[in-house]
């Protein structure tokens, strides 16, 4: 059989708007999600945090917490163990501190008691003495070498003289000759950013159940992007084997990256290994916004040379990003992605990252993408305003296409950047009518895509259904395309398939749900695996006619002779060959696991039109467009909600959403009233437009979505309200008293 | 803190808790009613995750006393669907595709249903700010939008 030497185009199932096989639970309450599951025996556990942003810990007395009546443990960061690598090490101490307290909310001590009131009322009892340190929460200030410095002896190996021991990464990109492209240029505009760190907001705060036993074999619930990356850092952190430890993820309450590492588990695991009961700890609002996710938050300079006819001539980018007060490696996405949809003949960045106190950076959907791509749109718009060229000839004129060298290195195969430009650019929202005081922007936006460890099982039931078994936690229907494709390519109805997620014991190693590569590398999995057992079915049926497996062929669901010695027998379906399967060999399924490579970069273009109203720098958002390149859609209901929902969330980003911090470092806004995230009232429809040019990489030309929508946003509003307002705004959020001053400034 | 016996109706059924003083109704639901469909996102009015109705008015169950309860009729997102089928909100919301992770939806349909319980046909402003209580961080709310269009129409034809 001669697999794969195009993507499939032609589909039955696949590319349906099919029903997803979650949707009952969820719309009716029954669905189980990180906070919905009890032990009996179960105490509740709750954990003490620092009310400084940066302190020495002097002593811990935990005797009067001990003392209370109903506290059955309590534990510190001396619970957990000392050896492992050093990224697994700064993950541990995020969880329970060690020696100091790096952020406003960081972990010192943990409680399991018979109940949540008592547990919070011991937390009360624990005396902690600390040594209140200067902190920095500024990422240029944290650059400088008079910073206090967060973590010593975490410093990158290059520091330049003159710069504090607070930076820890540094990478750099590029080819060509910038200077000499600059030189060519007709203008040449130079442009410093900044991009406040921002939440992932998931609705579901983080919650688990932990259950170990005087055997030191554990049970642990979670909600998480990822169970074996939950094993791997709790087994690491209590020290315990792998196999003594099985993790099972609930349904999901949201993610977007922050759900792919610990807080809580190792904590809870810790509590019950002490207290011998199980121990379940739910976090508050607040202590998801102190204590977990956020983005990088960045200060970045961009310069771009243009011709008067627009083509980019040259780009350098310096960005220095803080992922909080552990080394975090997030820059140099930035760095790769900052010039990704353009094809230049001079391009270099260079990324810093410098610890801070704040909390420990979490992904965000396409992390440090959004931040490098805001600074780069915004000064291709601006050349575009002062040159009086239109935005989207422009993009077209310099976009990356097949065989361009990437900023970042690698030639790209293709790409749906043009397709993606053309497409807005036929799209009536490109051409219609402004009022006064609107204003319409655009940018462009990229991400890599991942694949990565993937294990999936599929087994042929005796009445011909079929099951599938992966390990990628659903977080936006992933499950419906999993099933779709694996019907698709065994020939059988959609209906006839049950995709489950697995625990860890039950499947092989699944990376966590991020990097937009589960519909991607769980499908190919998937279809890889449909195919092993069509092999086994296949033989199966040639055993039965008495002829070659190469004699039998698989043509919509059934097992055919095929070849000129093949003889005439009646197609046998998927059903009639699993009916005999017991008197022919045994159960049949079908296995497939690899590290799958070939994801197939992303690229979108979001269209917005805004007003903004000067009395209150307030920005409406009027109309939203989003075009994205999917390569192959396989629910396009869920890929369209990726596109609407990353879209918002970007929206969120550009207008609103920040850390805020006072001068002593304590986080000023920890919760929804106060971090606004967008509601329903705030925004228009979102329009979302799918184009599919097949990623080479994969058999039906599926790409990833889920990340690139992101990207995009904050560059198309920044522009949309500087053709608006006639302002442009170099920082964000464009909140309404940053976008008031500058108007205000401006006269 | 002693405990307080409460009298409810519960989706129709009589239920009878006991709570502490300090305790919300949606703990009671959650963790003494066994009733995990409402949802705690924030715990102080801000999401709406945990909406349920309380005598026929939306409240968030975060912010209700378990005592307040006593002797009011309680629906909650387990109470939609009738023993016939999905509630025509249920069905649109899994046609629609308005749902990614579903954390939110509990909360979304009972405040939808208790808008069209009150204006069976809502301008998509109207829909939008009643919905903008509830957060919603996977979807973008368009979705979620045109299944409560939908729905709405179907009930009103029905
Ligand atoms: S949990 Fe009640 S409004 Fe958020
Ligand atoms: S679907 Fe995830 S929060 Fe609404």
């Amino acid at each position: 059989m001669a697999f794969d030497t195009e993507p499939k185009r032609d589909f039955k199932v696949v590319g349906r708007r099919v029903a997803r096989p979650d949707g009952i639970d969820k719309v009716t309450g029954r669905a189980l999600y990180g906070a919905d599951m009890s032990a009996p025996g179960m105490l509740m556990g709750a954990i003490l945090r620092s009310p400084h942003a940066h302190a020495e810990i002097v002593s811990i007395d935990v005797t009067a917490a001990v003392a209370l009546d109903g506290v059955k443990a309590v534990v510190t960061g001396a619970d957990f163990a000392d050896a492992m690598d050093a990224a697994t090490a700064d993950v541990r101490d995020n969880c329970l501190a060690r020696g100091k307290v790096l952020y406003d909310g960081h972990a010192v001590a943990a409680v399991a008691a018979a109940s949540g009131a008592i547990a919070r009322a011991a937390l009360d009892l624990i005396k902690v003495e600390y040594r209140v340190l200067p902190s920095v929460t500024d990422v240029d200030l944290a650059m400088r070498a008079d910073a206090p410095v967060v973590q010593a002896g975490r410093a990158v190996e290059v520091v330049p003289v003159g710069l504090s021991e607070n930076v820890t990464d540094h990478c750099e990109f590029g080819h060509g000759d910038p200077e000499a492209g600059f030189a060519a240029a007709d203008l040449v505009i130079d442009r410093s950013f900044t991009t406040a760190a921002t939440h992932q907001g998931y609705i579901e705060p983080h919650a688990c159940l932990a259950s170990m036993g005087p055997d030191g074999k554990a049970d642990l619930w979670c909600t998480t992007q990822g169970q074996w990356a939950v094993r791997t850092a709790c087994s690491a952190i209590l020290g315990m084997r792998a196999s003594q430890l099985r993790v099972t993820a609930s349904e999901i309450g949201g993610g977007f990256g922050g759900k792919t590492t610990v807080f809580i588990e190792p904590v809870a695991l810790a509590l019950s290994r002490k207290a011998g009961r199980p121990v379940k700890i739910v976090m508050s609002r607040t202590e998801v916004f102190r204590a977990t996710g956020p983005t990088v938050a960045s200060s970045i300079d961009v310069k771009i040379g243009m011709t008067k006819e627009g083509r980019i001539t040259a780009g350098t980018a310096t960005l220095r990003y803080t992922g909080g007060a552990f080394p975090c490696g997030t820059v140099a996405m930035g760095a790769q992605a900052a010039f990704a949809a353009y094809d230049l003949a001079a391009v270099r960045t260079f990324g810093w990252n410098a610890l801070t106190n704040r909390p420990k950076e979490a992904a965000y959907r396409a992390p440090g993408a959004p931040q490098a791509i805001y600074a780069v749109e915004s000064v291709v718009d601006e050349l575009c305003q002062k040159l009086a060229l239109d935005p989207l000839e422009v993009r077209l004129l310099n976009a990356a296409r097949e065989g361009t060298r990437s900023s970042y290195g690698p030639t790209f195969e293709a790409i749906g950047l043009e397709a993606t430009l053309e497409a807005a650019k036929a799209h009536p929202h490109y051409a219609a009518p402004l009022a006064a005081g609107q204003g319409r922007g655009l940018s462009c936006g990229f991400w890599f895509n991942f694949g990565g460890n993937t294990s999936v099982s599929l087994t042929i039931n005796t009445d011909g259904t079929v099951g599938i078994t992966e390990g990628n936690p659903d977080i936006g229907g992933s499950r419906a395309a999993i099933s779709q494709m694996a019907a698709e390519e065994l020939g059988i109805p959609y209906e006839q398939v049950r995709t489950v997620i697995a625990d860890t014991s039950s499947l092989g190693h699944n990376d966590v749900t991020d990097g937009s590569r589960v519909t991607f590398a769980v499908g190919l999995a998937v279809i890889k695996a449909a195919r092993d057992a069509i092999a086994k079915m296949c033989a199966r049926v040639a055993r039965i006619w008495g002829i070659d497996p190469e004699a039998v062929e698989w043509v919509d669901g059934a097992a055919r002779p095929t070849g000129p010695n093949a003889g005439t027998f009646p197609p046998m379906t998927l059903a009639e060959i699993a009916a005999l399967s017991f008197k022919t060999g045994g159960p049949i399924a079908g296995h497939h696991e690899s590290n799958a490579d070939g994801a197939g970069v992303s690229f979108g273009v979001h269209l917005v039109d805004v007003e903004v109203d000067r009395e209150t720098g307030a920005t409406k958002v009027l109309r939203y467009t989003v075009f994205q390149d999917a390569g192959k859609a396989v629910q396009p209901d869920y890929v369209e909600g990726q596109m609407q929902g990353g879209a918002v969330q970007g929206i969120g980003w550009a207008l609103n959403e920040e850390y805020i911090h006072d001068a002593e470092g304590h986080l000023l806004n920890p919760g929804f009233l106060d971090y606004r995230v967008p509601v329903a009232s705030d925004l228009p429809p979102i329009e979302a437009v799918i184009l599919e040019i097949p990623n080479p990489g994969h058999p039906y030309g599926v790409r990833g979505v889920g990340e690139t929508p992101i990207v995009p946003p904050l560059a198309a509003i920044a522009n949309a309200v500087s053709r608006a307002a006639g302002v442009r705004l170099t920082a964000l959020p464009m909140s309404p008293p940053r976008v008031l001053k500058a108007l205000t400034a401006q006269g | 803190m002693k405990t307080v016996p409460v009298s409810t109706t519960i989706n129709g059924d009589a239920a009878e808790f006991i709570c502490a003083p300090d305790e919300t109704l949606l703990d009671v639901l959650r963790n003494r009613m066994g009733l995990t469909g409402a949802k705690e996102g924030c715990g102080t009015g801000d999401c709406g995750a945990c909406s349920v109705t309380l005598d026929g008015r939306l409240v968030c169950s975060c912010l209700v006393l378990g005592v307040e309860a006593e002797g009011a009729e309680i629906a909650t997102i387990e109470g939609l669907a009738t023993g016939d089928g999905l509630h025509p909100l249920q069905q649109a919301f899994i046609d629609h595709a308005a749902l990614q992770c579903g954390i939110c939806t509990p909360g979304i349909l009972v405040a939808a249903k208790a808008l069209l319980d009150k204006n069976p046909d809502p301008s998509e402003t109207e829909l939008r700010y009643w919905l903008a209580g509830n957060l919603c961080r996977c979807t973008g709310y368009d979705k979620i939008i045109r299944a409560v269009q939908a729905a709405a129409r179907q009930m009103r034809s029905a």
